[in-house]
């Protein structure tokens, strides 16, 4: 299978890709790990005149901790995830469960972000941790809460012209602690249900902020805000993270397909959540 | 476009359509078919090879992409007249039953033990998780990839 014809510019600076991709207008795309986006070139799902390739920016595969946030930067890849000590919670723990290894070695956190796949994991880990995606456009930078950023099946909010140059998770200052729980029938395959949570506890060990998320249930990345409140406020345990999980599982609309039957599915969902509760709050107990 | 390249140590230059894949740039371009075309979606791996030293498959990497890096295939592995030890161990150990798959769990295998000269069991088919073997000979390639890091060990 090949990609229909494409004129490909290979940008040396931020500056530069914004650039080339005014100058495409709408069929521009930015090219990153590709992992996605060239599997659907070949597939025809997509044919857009003009790559804008962001590999070659020096500086853009950053990944640090500054300011209470881990700034992971456009090429920064799956792998570099799995490899660094940086990340924790939710991140740490759904680094390992993309895709394949070499898929991993080449596939970017930023792209896959953008690329609002409802079967992507990333989407709901950030969901889950509050994170915030950085766009840079002709108008400069600025910041989209990622419950912004996600708007459809497939669909981000940037504004033509932008692209995704960071994404920022928070990194509680206090006890906190997060899992991603995925379903998989085989490495590399999407999820059949991915539950990402996120847990911060006060000094009195009540939860003081939630966050639940889940992956391949919906037609986007979807956010379980009635089982989040459910929790904040609230000193944990086995009720609690039960009612949780009921409530993530009701708002959940999955569908039945080769993975499974829908009423299968909401109960994984249902499982996953109490599952990922309980890692994350002993995360959190431990320090 | 004009691309250069370094295949197995070797600098190439070639005019390239920018959608030409870089499984199909190493094959009918610079003519080294011992990577090999199998899925073509991402799944399989056999197209696997190393792109400045990591394991990527090649049917979702741009020629382009390759632009000033350098690439090993299967045929870069031997050196001076002499096989890679893990291709020694695959053919020891018997790792391979037809053979398709076994370029690209050559390369992953070598470069998995570039960054660990001892790995467990679990942390070898961890590695080899996104490479398939359709005759399912996992056992013998797990076993060639110890045996190959063994070798490396005592060296």
């Amino acid at each position: 299978m090949y990609p229909p014809s494409f004129d490909l510019t290979v940008a040396r600076s931020v500056a530069e890709a914004v650039d080339a991709l005014a100058e495409g207008g709408e069929d521009a795309r930015i090219l990153a790990g590709g992992q996605s986006l060239i599997p659907m070139l070949k597939l025809r799902f997509a044919a857009p005149s003009l790559l804008v390739d962001i590999n070659e920016i020096a500086g853009l595969d950053l990944l640090e901790r500054t300011n209470g946030h881990l700034r992971i930067g456009a090429t920064a890849r799956h792998a570099d995830i799995v490899a660094s000590d940086l990340p924790g919670g939710a991140v740490a723990s759904a680094a390992p469960w993309i895709s394949d290894p070499l898929v991993r070695n080449r596939g970017t956190v930023c792209g896959s972000v953008a690329h609002c796949d409802p079967e992507g994991d990333w989407n709901s880990v950030l969901l889950a941790t509050g994170a915030t995606v950085v766009a840079t456009g002709p108008g400069g930078e600025r910041s989209i809460d990622i419950g912004d950023f996600v708007v459809d099946f497939f669909t981000n909010s940037l504004a033509p012209g932008e692209m995704v140059t960071e994404v920022h998770v928070p990194v509680p200052a206090g006890a906190s602690g997060g899992a991603y729980m995925k379903l998989e029938r085989k490495v590399g395959d999407y999820a059949t249900v991915g539950v990402a949570t996120h847990l911060e506890l006060g000094g009195d060990g009540t939860i003081s902020a939630a966050g639940i998320a889940m992956t391949s249930v919906a037609p986007v990345n979807r956010k379980a805000s009635d089982a989040e409140a459910l929790l904040v406020g609230e000193a944990p345990g086995d009720e609690l993270f039960a009612a949780a999980a009921e409530a993530a599982a009701a708002a959940s609309e999955p569908r039945s397909d080769v993975r499974g039957s829908a009423e299968w599915k909401r109960n994984v969902v249902r499982v996953y959540t109490r599952r990922g509760l309980e890692a994350a709050l002993a995360q959190a107990q431990a320090g | 476009m004009e691309i250069s390249v370094t295949i197995n140590g070797t600098a190439q230059s070639h005019d390239v359509e920018a959608r030409q894949l870089l499984v199909d740039y190493v094959r009918s371009t610079v003519g080294l078919t011992g990577t090999h075309i199998g899925c073509d979606t991402t799944s399989c791996g056999v197209c696997t090879v190393l792109l400045d030293g990591v394991p990527v498959k090649a049917c979702t990497v741009l020629a382009a992409q390759a632009d000033g890096h350098e690439v090993t295939t299967v045929e870069g592995l031997k050196a001076d007249g002499q096989l890679h030890a893990i291709q020694k161990a695959f053919k020891e150990n018997h790792g391979l039953q037809c053979g398709f798959c076994t370029p690209a769990m050559m390369l992953v295998g070598a470069a998995l033990l570039e960054s660990n000269d001892d790995p467990s069991e679990d942390e070898i088919r961890w590695a080899i998780s996104g490479n398939l073997c359709r005759c399912t000979g996992y056992i013998n390639i797990v076993k060639s990839i110890q045996a190959a890091a063994a070798e490396g060990r005592a060296q």
